[in-house]
């Protein structure tokens, strides 16, 4: 038996195709969501991918919040199901306060696309368990508005808590506060980061890596072992 | 005002109508009124002047570009060929690849961010209507002096433009160029290639046949951007103390376009289509007369019927504007509702507006009355051909005579002056690391790129069960053709296909966008003239037949002309890509061999410009046979796992191809001038059909034979070593001041 993980298409997702692939790669069964459809199909996990969901109009995330299948997502979510947000996905998720904080232009004002190197900080999260407390990864990143923010509390609270699962190692590629690259909720269940794990599965295209695979190999586990 | 409708036309036919600041010429108005047989009514008057402009009708190319045709090599891999939004090739597997290069050079000089923007937008659109998925795009952009205040105007505006729509729009953006020079400085050229995906069977051909069937415009509603983009800012030159012309650069959506693009291969995969056209230059003037004329009847339109985003416009404005982001589907009446439910399901605005008759007329009606009627061949194919006068330029010769000799420019001779003339190279303008800019386009999204910029040309995976890619590249050297337009044209297409070569992918395809200055001027006539002969005659030998493309003419303010600008794509098919080789000189202890001839020839060369901002004589010499060898070693060689890498030899010469192997694979060279070579000419020769390749050891003795077989000469000239880039007793050169120089060099320009 193996397990069913639903990526989120948008209006504006770019790569939800990607991340269905990765889910497939890793041995689960990928499941498309329509952003209209509040029906789950009785997936597992939900992956919302990243691209510019609605042109990032008014703020990105803002409006994908909105969206019927968010409602039904916001709801499991809070009841422990697995969500992950990858890049506007994690912009969608702290608009939607699944997660605090949210996410500024990036300091430099320019689009970044580079590989970057990260630190896991948690790997007790839904789709962190796969990988070493402190191993070092490599996964693309790409965006415009990267620079995750937050007030004070919020930080102190997070770090307090272990909540902070990413860090950009190498340099801050868009000044974020205290190099936050990913972050989870209370419960672990819900992890949202800028990175693009699903472009670090596969040797031949990508970073070249596969460093992206063991959030999906994390989920699948703990789906099947459950 | 009174609509002019062409019942008021045939009444009044003494009216005088503004031919010339819609751009036409005096004959071409009186060639309008003998088709028509009367005077053209104010709505038909505008759709003439846009689909007879240089940028829409060819009229001054055309007569040359002929030679693609006539001198085309037979090759099986053509499905479709020039004349359609974009040529498509098979490239096996039940794949056809569609592929095409276009120019956005005025609107981005205008308005930066916009103009290059919607030339990403407008190719896009291009490769869709043809029914293919989008996979990559690239930019090939000249920019005028990089110390020129203007230059940091326009460059980061572009650059944020072509990422800003690209990225939103979910396309990897894989290779391009970029250059600067002074040339260039009024006329910066935004060039955009897209390439797409298609089964064989998904081709789809913009006509409008079967009387009966529906015209439905979907996408973005039209407002007044762009009105007169076509006419006015592709056809005619910039001059000074004109007024403003920002108004006639469009506006881009790219959240539009990636909707675009859903709803479309959507519909086409439903088999809802019979015929679909992109609104690009010309809008709804273009895509309804070149869907009526490619069909079979005629077509009605009421352009009530559009949808509007600025009520006041008039009928004359809706079929001028150029607003982005719409498309036009020619659908059965039967099949209508399920078009309209897809464009529901994405959000796109779709409206019929027309439908396809049994005549052979194009007419258009607005408040019930009719304001055109034309037989749209006349409107689409039937433009003006002009056969402009050419000669060869009075300058021409003397600027050949001023070759670069080591009597006219001073070489450098000592180790030590070798040393500083690499630094100087490798940290030019032109020849420095790129990443400031690439690095704002999103490479990675779809999740099949194999290769991106900096390597010798983009490669895309496009069957994730067999490994089935193509690799593509844009190339052009302005120097060159400057030099000699006929040999520099094929120069710049020598390099494309030398380029995909490398990566191991055999080249199959060229589309190419001919960047000039104006051809009223017989000198730059001759410069179009010399360089598509060059291209035609390069393509017959290359076997690589031309599948279409794009003219960009009037590059030029006052009398002052860019340099001729032939800008090459060659596609190429690659049939596993884990076997593609990359640039990186990675593996210590590898063989570094340098393949093909090196001669002394430093016309137009990089070092010349950087050394001494010269430049003459002629460009390297050309031998498309030694081409086509150099390419079948090195596809081979990947094929069969005897390279780990190779870098293709252009610009810069062998050095600066040796220190961008070696920055990338982080490892140094050790190389070795080869007997009877003068060190300079070695490093700073750009002689064509030359690349240098990483040899395993285990490897070198099956390379070397295969190579002495085909009679490709391959000479050992370093090995891959160390932290230091050292040329046997002359210099060393730490990787670190290499990279260092090498970087950084553009955000210095821009801060």
């Amino acid at each position: 038996m193996t397990a069913r993980v639903g990526v989120v298409t948008f209006p504006g997702s770019l790569d939800d195709r990607d991340a269905l692939r990765a889910v497939k790669l890793a041995g689960a069964e990928p499941v498309a969501l329509w952003h209209r459809d509040k029906d789950l199909h009785q997936v597992d996990a939900v992956v919302l991918p990243g691209g510019f969901s609605y042109g990032d109009y008014l703020r990105a995330g803002a409006i994908s919040r909105f969206s019927p299948v968010m409602e039904t997502i916001i709801e499991q979510a809070k009841g422990g199901m697995p969500v992950l947000g990858i890049c506007n996905g994690f912009q969608v998720l702290t608009e939607s306060h699944l997660l605090p904080g949210a996410m500024l232009r990036n300091n430099h004002l320019h689009f970044v696309c580079k590989d970057q190197k990260l630190r896991v900080e948690n790997n007790g999260t839904a789709w962190t368990s796969d990988y070493a407390q402190g191993q070092e990864i490599m996964i693309p990143l790409k965006n415009m508005d990267g620079r995750f923010t937050a007030d004070r509390r919020t930080i102190d609270e997070l770090e307090a808590e272990g909540r902070v699962v990413f860090r950009y190692l190498d340099g801050n590629p868009n000044g974020s506060i205290d190099d936050i690259a990913g972050i989870t909720n209370a419960a672990g269940n819900v992890v949202g980061l800028m990175p693009h794990p699903e472009h670090a599965v596969e040797p031949i295209v990508g970073t070249g890596g596969t460093d992206g695979t063991g959030f999906f190999t994390s989920i699948l586990k703990r789906l099947v072992n459950a | 005002m009174t609509l002019d409708t062409v019942k008021n036309a045939e009444q009044t036919p003494d009216v005088e109508l503004p031919w010339a600041a819609l751009g036409l010429k005096e004959d071409e108005y009186l060639r309008i009124r003998e088709i028509l047989g009367r005077r053209p009514t104010g709505a038909e008057l505008a759709m003439y002047s846009v689909m007879w402009s240089e940028h829409c009708s060819y009229k001054s190319s055309k007569v040359h570009l002929r030679q693609f045709g006539e001198k085309a090599p037979q090759s099986d891999a053509m499905l479709v060929g020039i004349g359609e939004n974009a040529g498509v090739v098979d490239v096996g597997q039940g794949y056809a690849v569609t592929f095409k290069i276009e120019s956005h050079n005025h609107p981005s000089y205008v308005e930066p961010y916009q103009g290059a923007a919607t030339g990403v937008g407008g190719i896009v659109r291009d490769i869709i209507s043809m029914g293919a998925r989008p996979v990559a795009v690239m930019d090939p952009l000249r920019f005028g002096a990089p110390d020129h205040p203007d230059t940091k105007r326009v460059l980061p505006g572009v650059v944020a433009g072509i990422g800003g729509y690209g990225n939103c729009l979910g396309l990897p953006n894989i290779g391009g160029e970029v250059v600067f020079d002074s040339c260039y400085q009024g006329n910066p050229l935004v060039n955009a290639l897209a390439v797409g995906v298609m089964k064989h069977e998904d081709i789809h051909l913009a006509k409008a046949s079967g009387a009966g069937n529906k015209v439905v415009l979907y996408g973005a509603r039209t407002g007044g951007d762009g009105i007169g983009g076509a006419s006015i800012l592709a056809s005619e030159t910039f001059e000074g103390g004109t007024p403003t012309k920002r108004p006639a650069v469009q506006v881009g959506d790219p959240f539009q376009e990636k909707l675009l693009i859903e709803c479309t291969l959507e519909a086409f995969r439903a088999q809802l289509v019979v015929g679909i056209q992109d609104l690009g230059a010309a809008g709804l003037s273009c895509a309804t007369s070149e869907l009526a004329s490619n069909g079979s009847g005629g077509m009605r339109c009421d352009l009530d019927d559009v949808p509007l985003r600025d009520a006041t416009l008039t009928p004359e404005e809706i079929l001028m504007s150029e607003s982005q982001e719409r498309m036009c589907a020619v659908v059965e009446p039967e099949k209508v509702d399920a078009f309209l439910a897809i464009c529901e399901k994405w959000d796109v605005t779709a409206t019929v507006i027309g439908e396809v008759t049994d005549g052979d007329r194009l007419e258009i009606f607005w408040h019930g009355e009719k304001i055109v009627d034309v037989d749209p061949r006349t409107v689409a194919h039937d433009g003006p051909v002009y056969e402009r006068p050419y000669h060869r330029p009075s300058w021409q010769d003397a600027l050949q005579a001023d070759a670069p000799t080591a009597e006219r420019l001073a070489r450098p001779a000592t180790g030590d002056e070798l040393r500083a003339s690499v630094l100087a190279l490798v940290g030019s303008v032109n020849q420095a690391d790129k990443s400031w800019i690439t690095s704002q386009y999103d490479r990675f999204v779809l999740g099949n790129t194999v290769l991106a910029m900096p390597e010798d040309s983009g490669m895309i995976r496009v069957d994730e069960s067999t490994n089935l890619g193509v690799a593509i590249a844009t190339d052009g050297n302005g120097r060159y053709a400057k030099l000699d337009p006929y040999t520099g044209a094929q120069l710049a297409l020598a390099e494309a296909y030398r380029n995909v070569a490398a990566t191991g992918a055999k080249p199959l395809a060229v589309s190419d966008c001919l960047n000039f200055g104006s051809p009223e001027d017989p000198e730059v006539m001759w410069q179009f003239a010399e360089a598509t002969r060059g291209l035609a005659d390069g393509c017959l030998e290359l076997g690589t037949p031309v599948t279409g493309g794009n003219v960009s003419l009037y590059n030029q303010t006052g009398t002052e002309a860019i340099h001729p600008t032939p800008v090459v794509a060659v596609l190429g098919v690659i049939d596993d890509v884990t076997r593609r080789t990359p640039m990186a000189f990675a593996e210590e202890g590898q063989l570094v061999y340098l393949l093909g001839d090196t001669r002394d020839e430093l016309g137009g060369s990089a070092w010349a410009q950087v050394a001494h901002d010269h430049l003459g004589g002629l460009p390297p010499k050309l031998d498309l046979d030694r081409e086509k060898l150099l390419a079948e070693i090195l596809i081979a060689a990947s094929r069969d796992g005897m390279i780990d890498a190779a870098h293709d030899l252009s610009d810069g010469g062998l050095i600066q191809a040796a220190v961008e192997s070696a920055l990338k694979g982080e490892q140094g060279l050790r190389l070795i001038v080869p007997d009877g070579l003068d060190p300079f000419v070695f490093l700073f020769s750009e002689s064509a059909g030359r690349a240098i390749v990483s040899v395993p050891r285990s490897e070198e003795l099956r390379f070397t034979e295969m190579c002495g077989v085909r009679g490709l000469p391959a000479t050992r000239i370093g090995v891959v070593d160390g932290d230091v880039i050292e040329l046997q007793g002359q210099f060393t050169l730490p990787l670190a001041e290499l990279r260092e120089a090498n970087t950084g060099v553009i955000e210095a320009l821009l801060a």
